[in-house]
């Protein structure tokens, strides 16, 4: 289960509460009319698959139901960040979790999986 | 290779069943091969023996990073089923429907093949029309096929709630006879065997870190343990990880990889003699031949390569479950845990050449590849030794995301998502 920080509310929340909706940063584009079958299909399908550091798109479905960013990795499922649409966040190479952050629960055992994959 | 009979048996049991013969060698990788298929899933391992078999191309190579089988072979729920809307997944599902029914024959060896029914529930009307409307589709595909109304349903399945007090209740349901369920293990096994039989060399334990590309082609691939190994021909089938490979190459994938999940149940006396999957109250179930109950849902909305799923799914899945049985609601689960799926927009496969020359990809079969093990290493050992896709396969090419001819496979064919 993760907890997960609206940067609206303010507030980590249970994963219950919110719906990942997918990549993040990915503009619309600027002169469709001139855009090739190629352009056109990477813009809709293509994604992002990233075994590591991720962004993604999460919406507050069952509360603000704003749609806001986090930083998260897709192998350990600790959260950096999380940050509001329009804005960006770097991260450093090696991102530790941030107060917005948040680390699963034990039950998962992510920390124990963290130290497996760092020794 | 030591044949399996009956007689065999007994004569190995005088020996105190201390002489069977290893199913496979353990071999050295050559420095160079005609074909190296990446990844020792059941996928992969069909390609092979069918490589082999069909195609006389013996100097082959499967590489695998951890052991065979390990993946998402070993983790799924078995189900076979044929029953897709359209015409291109339906000929290709059925395809491998054909070999399940002569596969344990084939590869002489028992991979449990047990065609015991395949039952997709509606819950409303449009379920009841989707339902209908596949069924016929199937039909004229000459794949067999059903629909049943709530009494047949019960007649058919006792311990479900048909009684229409339900949340969702339900009202009919798509019948497949022929389908069922296989032992997955048994399917790896059996193809590992078979392939190495003809002389395919089965190199686990093996990384690829690397695919070579010399002038827009591929020449080889790099590897942690064995360094570089070279083909003429490598096709990659990876599933989670395919875009990590597509990646060495230097192209894109549309796939995104989720977790899904499936649980197994203390054992328990035979109370389901068939598969039933539901996909408004999004859970399916079977019961294995030791008696515990196999349970799957839907997959992790996010992506993630963590080989577990998450807390919510389960307890989404348990009250579908208890929704549809609820004389399992007291049944314990043993085990749980996540394999890597790799979603394709359409939900359907890409059985592929790609952009680098001499490079192919059998990916994309996200919550569904099981069921198509045979068909999907039949057509795929065809496109490698042929170098062309075949009839079967080329709708299912890597540029059907460019030129908008998807097959739109999403829910319309009762997958479970």
């Amino acid at each position: 289960m993760f907890l997960i920080h609206c940067p609206y509310c303010g507030e980590h929340r249970e994963e219950e509460e919110f719906h990942a909706t997918g990549q993040a940063h990915l503009p619309r584009p600027l002169d469709p009319d001139s855009m090739t079958d190629e352009e056109w299909g990477h813009w809709l399908y293509y994604r992002k698959n990233t075994r590591g550091v991720h962004r993604e798109m999460w919406v507050h479905a069952a509360g603000c139901r704003k749609f806001f960013n986090v930083a998260r990795n897709t192998q350990t499922y600790e959260i950096y960040a999380t940050y509001k649409s329009g804005e960006t966040l770097d991260l450093p190479e090696n991102p530790t979790v941030t107060e917005t952050g948040s680390i699963l629960n034990m039950a998962h055992g992510a920390s124990d999986i963290t130290k497996e994959q760092s020794s | 290779m030591n044949r399996f009979s009956g007689f065999g048996l007994i004569k190995q049991a005088f020996k105190h069943q201390e002489h069977w013969q290893r199913m496979w060698r353990n071999p050295t990788p050559k420095k160079h091969y005609d074909v190296i298929i990446v990844g020792g899933g059941g996928h992969g391992l069909a390609t092979a023996y069918y490589l082999a078999k069909l195609h006389d191309k013996i100097n082959v190579a499967v590489i695998e990073k951890g052991w065979i089988g390990g993946g998402n072979t070993g983790r799924n729920t078995t189900i076979v089923r044929s029953n897709y809307l359209w015409d291109e997944a339906a000929h290709l599902y059925e395809h491998a429907m054909k070999l399940w029914e002569g596969l344990s024959q084939d590869l002489n060896y028992n991979v449990m093949f047990s065609q015991r029914g395949v039952m997709n529930l509606g819950h409303n009307l449009q379920d009841m029309r989707d339902i209908q409307r596949r069924v016929n589709a199937n039909r004229l595909n000459g794949i067999d096929g059903e629909v049943l109304d709530a009494k047949q349903c019960q007649e058919i399945v006792p311990i479900m709630d048909c009684s229409g007090s339900t949340r969702y209740p339900i009202m009919g349901a798509s019948w497949q006879p022929r389908a069922g369920v296989a032992r997955h293990d048994a399917v790896a096994w059996g193809y590992a065997r078979g392939a190495d039989s003809y002389g395919v060399d089965i190199i686990q334990q093996t990384e690829v870190t690397d695919i070579v590309v010399e002038d827009g082609a591929a020449v080889g691939v790099m590897t942690a343990q064995h360094g570089m190994i070279k083909a003429d021909r490598i096709g990659c089938v990876a599933a989670g990880n395919s875009g990590v490979l597509a990646g060495y190459a230097g192209f894109e994938l549309p796939i995104e990889s989720h977790p899904l999940q499936a649980y197994v149940s203390e054992p328990i006396k035979p109370i389901l003699d068939t598969v039933v999957m539901s996909n408004a109250v999004h859970g399916y179930m079977s019961q294995s031949d030791k008696g515990d109950l196999v349970i799957g849902a839907g997959i992790d909305g996010y992506v993630g390569y963590g080989q577990r799923g998450s807390f919510p799914v389960i307890e989404h899945t348990m009250q579908a479950i208890i929704e549809l049985f609820p004389v399992v609601s007291r049944v314990h689960m043993n085990r749980q845990w996540g394999g890597i799926v790799d979603t394709t927009p359409d939900a359907c496969p890409i059985i592929s050449k790609t952009p680098v020359e001499n490079l192919f990809f059998n990916c994309g079969w996200g919550t569904g590849g099981f069921k198509a093990t045979p068909g999907s290493g039949h057509v795929f050992a065809d496109m490698l030794a042929t170098g062309e896709p075949n009839t079967l396969s080329q709708a299912f090419n890597y540029w059907r995301f460019q030129d908008g001819s998807l097959i739109d496979e999403h829910g319309a064919a009762g997958v479970a998502h």
